[in-house]
Order: C-alpha cells, then sequence, then structure tokens
C-alpha cells in the first residue's frame, strides 16, 4: 500500500514501470519516460509529497545511458523515480519549477556529470568553480579523477543589485573563527540585508566519486567522514542502505547500540549549538556552560567507546564496541548529571530578556516557506514541518513506538528561538531515550558478519542526524562494486532556508542565523 | 541576573588545574562531575606555558584555516578553547586575521577549490610565521587522498613547519603538536 505509488500510477498510468532490485522493498522505485518526468513530479507535488533528494548516475558499465533520479517523501513514504537520459542527448527536464530545492541539485548534476536541466532558470555551475574546465565532469565514468585538474580564466556571476544607498559585503571563504569555508553576499541598505547570496563547493574533496574506487568495506570510513560532526548518522545511513542489498540483519543489541551512538551525537551537537548561538548574542556565559557539558560527554565517549565523536565504531553488520554494566551505570550517572545542569541553564536561557530580544523574531523562516523549500531536520521541525525519520522511517528500537513514546517538538514560529528551543526539547527527549536504552538493552552479538550487496542493485537508507534527515542511495555494478553512492546531507536543502530566512533582517544578525540553523559545508560540498 | 552569579559560583573553576595537582576527578568548587581529568594536560599545559613566554613573550596568535576538512578536527580545536582546556591561560589565542597571526593551523586536505584561498592566506601573513598540519588528512590527505577535488596534505601547497595526526586529533594532541611546533 502505498499512496505515492498509486497517485502516480492513476496519473502516468502505463508510463509507470515499476523497478526491482532496489531495497529495502518499502521504497517503492519506478522509471518514468524523459517526457514524462515532470508530470510525475507535478503528481507528487499534488499529492502533497516534499522532493527529498535528486541526483544522476553514469550507467555505462551496466550498459545503459545515464540516469536521472528523483526521490520524494509524504510521511513514511519515499518513491524513487528514475528517467533514463541517452548519451547522445544529455538533458532532460528540469523539476526547479515543481519544486525549489531541484534548484540546486540540478545545478549539481549539471557541474558534476555534465547532464543539462533543460528549462532551469540558472545556468550557473554549481560546486564546479569557474576555473575547472568546461568538460570537467566527475561524476562520468569516462572522467580520470586520479589526476589534477588545470585552471582555466573565468568569473562567477553574482546576483546583483543596484540603486541609491545599496552596498555590498562579500564574506569568506576564509571567515573569522574556527568554521568551515564558504562565501557569502549580502546586499544591503544601511543595516538592512535586502537579498543574501551563498557561493559553496570550497570544500569539495570528491567524496561521490572517492565511493566508487573504494571497497564496500573502506566505504564505511569514507562515510564517517563526510562530516565531522554527524559521523555515527552518516555512517549509519550508509551501513543501513548497503545493509539492505546484502540482506544482512544486523542483531537487536547492535541497532540498540547505534541508536545510543546516534543520541549521544544529538546530545553533544545540540549543546555545542545551544551555546553557540548565545554566544553570537553576545552572551558567552552559556557557550562556556554548554561547552562544559559537552566536553564531559566526549570524554565519557572516548572511556567508554575509544572516540570522543565515536567515530567508525558502527560498521556494516553492526557496531564494534559494546558497553559493560560498568559503562551503562556511568552513562547513566552522567545523565542525571547533565539533565540537572541543562535544566538550570534552560532556565537562565528562558528568563534573560535581552537575549530573548536578540533570538525571537529574528530570521523567520515561515511555515509555507519551509514546505515550498522541502528543508529537513530541526530547521523543518522549528517551522511547523513534522519530519523525523525516527518516527516516519524508525529502525528499531524507534520502531517500537508503544514502549518507546517519542515524541517529536515542532514549532510554528521558524524564527532563532524557536530553532534553538527545538533542541532544547530534542536535549531533554534523548536524554530520556538514552536513559531507556541503557535500561531496556536486549543481549545478544553485537555484529554479524559482513555480506557484499547483490549485482547491480540499489540500496537506500534515511537516518535522522542531529541535523536532520540523511539519505543515502548506494547501487551496485555488475561486478558488485560500488557504482555510485548519492549522498544528502540535510544541509543540501537547508542552505536554501538560511537565504530565506535572512531577507529583512540587519547585518549583524546574520551570525544569530547562521548558527541557528548550523549547515554542514562539508557534507554540502562533498 | 542572579541565577547567572549562582550558576557561575556553583560551577566554579573547570579548567583542568596545572601543578600542584589537585585530587583526581575532582574540580573547582568540589563537585564531583562525571567524568575523568587528562592527567598528559598538565604537563603539557607548563611546557606550554613556558616555551610561549619565552619565545612568543607571553602570546602566540593563531589563524585557524579550513583548507577543506570534514569539520571534525574543528570541533576539536573549539574544544581547546573551552573552559576545561583554556588554552588562552598558556598564552593561545586565536585570531579572526592572518595579518596578527604567528601560526597558522590548518586542517586539510587541501580541495582545488581552496589551494588559492590558502595560499593567500598564507602570504597575508606576517613573516617569520610557523605552519602546522592538523589531522591525518591535514598531514597527508587522509582518506580523501589525491584526486581531481583533492590536493592532499598541505605540505602540497605551503610549506609546513609541523604535523599533528590523529582523525581527529584529540585536544591534548593538538596541545602537543602546538607545543613541538613553537620549541
Amino acid at each position: 500500500m502505498s499512496t505515492l505509488k498509486d497517485a502516480l500510477t492513476s496519473a502516468l498510468g502505463e508510463n509507470v514501470t515499476l523497478r526491482d532490485a532496489q531495497y529495502p522493498n518499502s521504497v517503492i522505485s519506478c522509471t518514468v519516460p524523459k517526457e514524462k518526468f515532470v508530470d510525475a513530479a507535478k503528481t507528487m507535488k499534488k499529492a502533497f509529497a516534499l522532493l527529498a533528494a535528486e541526483w544522476a548516475t553514469d550507467e555505462s558499465p551496466m550498459g545503459r545511458g545515464f540516469g536521472v533520479y528523483a526521490c520524494y517523501r509524504w510521511g513514511a513514504e519515499y518513491l524513487i523515480v528514475k528517467t533514463e537520459i541517452s548519451v547522445d542527448d544529455p538533458t532532460f527536464p528540469s523539476l526547479t519549477k515543481q519544486f525549489v530545492p531541484a534548484y540546486r541539485f540540478e545545478r549539481q548534476i549539471k557541474s558534476l556529470m555534465g547532464i543539462t536541466p533543460a528549462g532551469h532558470p540558472d545556468p550557473r555551475p554549481w560546486i564546479k568553480f569557474e576555473d575547472w574546465p568546461e568538460d570537467a565532469w566527475p561524476l562520468r565514468k569516462s572522467f580520470d579523477p586520479s589526476k589534477p585538474m588545470s585552471r582555466v580564466k573565468g568569473e562567477y556571476q553574482w546576483i546583483k543589485a543596484d540603486g541609491e544607498g545599496v552596498y555590498e559585503i562579500p564574506v569568506g571563504p576564509v571567515h573569522a573563527g574556527i568554521i568551515e569555508p564558504g562565501h557569502f553576499r549580502f546586499q544591503a541598505v544601511g543595516e538592512t540585508v535586502i537579498n543574501l547570496e551563498g557561493r559553496l563547493g570550497y570544500v569539495h574533496k570528491g567524496i561521490e566519486k572517492r565511493f566508487e574506487s573504494l571497497s564496500w568495506h573502506e566505504g564505511a570510513r569514507l562515510a564517517a567522514r563526510v562530516s565531522g560532526d554527524t559521523t555515527v548518522a552518516h555512517v549509519l545511513a550508509y551501513c543501513m542502505a548497503m545493509e539492505s542489498m546484502a540482506g544482512c540483519n544486523p542483531p537487536e543489541r547492535a541497532l540498540w547500540l547505534r541508536a545510543l551512538f546516534l543520541e549521544r551525537e544529538r546530545i553533544a551537537n545540540h549543546l555545542g549549538d545551544l551555546g553557540a548561538i548565545c554566544n553570537d548574542a553576545a552572551f558567552a556565559f552559556m557557550l562556556y556552560q554548554m561547552m562544559r557539558l559537552k566536553e564531559m560527554l566526549m570524554r565519557t565517549n572516548h572511556k567508554l567507546f575509544g572516540h570522543r565523536f565515536i567515530m567508525d565504531k558502527v560498521i556494516p553488520g553492526g557496531v564494534a564496541v559494546d558497553i559493560g554494566p560498568e559503562g551503562k551505570s556511568e552513562i547513566y550517572n552522567e545523565m542525571d548529571y547533565l539533565s540537572k545542569e541543562f535544566e538550570k541553564l534552560v532556565a537562565i536561557y528562558d528568563e534573560n530578556s535581552s537575549l530573548e530580544d536578540r533570538v525571537r523574531d529574528t530570521g523567520i523562516l515561515s511555515a509555507e516557506m519551509a514546505r515550498e523549500l522541502c528543508v529537513v531536520g530541526i530547521v523543518a521541525r522549528a517551522s511547523g514541518l513534522n519530519l523525523d525519520c525516527r518516527i516516519f522511517n524508525p529502525f528499531p528500537p524507534y520502531g517500537q513506538y508503544e514502549r518507546l513514546k517519542l515524541d517529536v517538538p515542532v514549532l510554528v514560529t521558524g524564527d532563532v528561538h524557536a530553532r534553538a528551543w527545538v533542541r532544547v526539547l530534542e536535549v531533554r527527549e534523548s536524554i530520556r531515550l538514552i536513559r531507556w536504552l541503557l535500561v531496556n538493552l536486549p543481549g545478544g552479538a553485537i555484529a554479524c558478519p559482513e555480506t557484499m550487496p547483490e549485482p547491480g542493485s540499489a540500496g537506500f537508507a534515511a537516518v535522522e542526524g542531529w541535523r536532520g534527515e540523511i539519505i543515502y542511495w548506494l547501487q551496485a555494478g555488475l561486478k558488485g562494486e560500488i557504482n555510485r553512492c548519492m549522498v544528502r546531507d540535510p544541509s543540501s536543502v537547508n542552505w536554501l532556508g538560511l537565504e530565506q530566512s535572512i531577507h529583512g533582517n540587519i547585518v549583524p544578525d546574520f551570525p544569530l542565523c547562521n548558527k541557528s540553523y548550523n549547515q554542514s559545508y562539508s557534507g554540502h560540498d562533498l | 541576573m542572579i541565577k547567572i552569579l549562582l550558576q557561575i559560583l556553583r560551577t566554579g573553576i573547570v579548567t583542568e588545574p596545572l601543578p600542584p595537582a589537585g585530587e583526581p576527578g575532582i574540580i573547582g568548587s568540589g563537585i564531583k562531575e562525571p567524568c575523568i581529568i587528562e592527567p598528559e594536560i598538565k604537563e603539557i599545559g607548563t611546557k606550554l606555558e613556558e616555551a610561549i613566554r619565552k619565545r612568543f613573550r607571553r602570546s602566540l596568535t593563531i589563524r585557524q584555516v579550513d583548507a577543506g576538512s570534514c569539520n571534525g578536527c574543528e570541533l576539536e580545536i573549539h574544544a581547546i578553547n573551552n573552559p576545561i582546556y583554556n588554552c588562552e591561560r598558556f598564552g593561545i589565542h586565536f585570531t579572526a586575521s592572518p595579518r596578527f597571526a604567528d601560526m597558522l593551523l590548518v586542517t586539510g586536505p587541501v580541495t582545488h577549490n581552496m589551494e588559492i584561498a590558502l595560499q593567500r592566506t598564507y602570504n597575508a601573513t606576517p613573516t617569520p610565521k610557523l605552519v602546522v598540519a592538523v589531522g591525518d588528512c591535514g598531514c597527508n590527505g587522509g582518506i580523501f587522498g589525491t584526486s581531481y577535488a583533492s590536493l592532499g596534505g598541505i605540505d602540497k601547497v605551503i610549506p609546513v613547519d609541523a604535523y599533528i595526526s590523529g582523525c581527529p586529533p584529540t585536544p591534548v594532541d593538538l596541545l602537543n603538536g602546538i607545543l613541538k611546533a613553537i620549541r
């Protein structure tokens, strides 16, 4: 039973061909002819679906041309629509007019795969800088990734604004702080920002191409380094997609430990963000208090699991580290202490009127805009969208609603405060979850023997990292190697949200808005 | 306001003490935190402070540059600024402008798209200057290796004086590496 599939087949009839070898079976995959690709998107829009990702593959090793895929989400359902593109005519109809996030996805497809989205309003490249050779399309199989690229002359065409008193502020890529590189351009009148344009791609390390030269096992190490702050969630999504293709079912205990790591990662990052948001409103007290609590978690991770970020501890087939009774009681005590301290700090945040003045009504992303931009994660939940893979696409133990009673906070104001407050509520919930996981942790093995994915199959996984939904889509080649690994970090869609929220705000509020989003550059640039 | 003051008083000084050593596990005003004190920090801290006093007149100014990292190293560099490591007490200060910097702390691998920006940052830093490559990727490209998009370690683009390996290096590794570079 799938609402999206029914909607699609009733609208397009015989044009829809269902495809098999897409795992897990709950994710439906189908092929439509190129000329029906936009109609499929229109049908999805009518069915209230959101665009989760759009990507392209080079399937020449399988004797086919290119494939363009669009993944739609509605509630718990994911539907992947594929259209096949011939090598002689590398164009496909653009979905940007139906779904705004396709704007960036398609620029990326054009830049890295060399397939042109017909009807796309913006011909400028994305991630591919103007000094790359014109015909450098790294995701094509014919491209040799081992050689460095030469530089050519070129200039990026920025969106311009003019008029009396309009001025421009360029920022980056090397920012004033210990953060990742990206370039932002503000057009402002007085203190008011009238437009912000971001330009990313500075940390493009060729991750998606790199996957294609690695074994499945090494791939897990690379996935853990797509975005260092979200290492657990990324590698988890990779492993889940791979395991679905390989028919591998990790033992129950391993799944629960994965959830434990995921929630610890969520708490640590939310604490850091809450501190940083307050710090950008000149309330340094909160930064230091939160960093103290975060450091406590990092050290416990190091002591119990052997790594401060729990990196490389989720592996294909299970987890690499177990927890004993002493470890359990240590985390239990830590959660008691954390919870007590955290509540005191939350009370201080909540009662501080000068802080409130900065964070309320600042950087609003309206519910309509959030839906239009298909944002995910904390940003979506602060703007009234009820999305959380832990509820809608759960893996055990999250699937046990009756026992777990997971509470996902959804706020509607969409301002900096809402994004901060969603984090507060999530920290509380994660503390409760961790306690529950420890009490009910099942016994047994922590990993099963690794099995290899079936040649020619494709796997999909969505995991709720601390920023939001992370999607991995893996495709095995005919010899069973990695033919394509598509990574969609929450930042890939949420960056568009930041550009919209800043309109009409004052320049000094930009850092505050930016911190409340805290997007990954590395996860976006890949 | 009273709550803020109370919280500050209650928290006390959480910075890990240098010799004479405090009782292990007891931090600040006697609150027992469920975490462990890293004994190395005492030793490294003392040496760092001494080296910075002698060679940099008590102030070592660092500009951090992300030349393509995954943000893991950045989080640990943040951590040495947290109140527990509190690197400012040794005279280490992070600056926004490379023009004030004595040292560049560079994380990698250097991407094709960051090469020029890194080169410019290096040129903007006054001589004498030190460059420290941070993390396995900064040292040799790590898992990203060398490719069309990643040029590999920092030393492929600018001269490097010291290397700090680790994925990511822990705050203690970072302090140790900075010490190694200035000695």
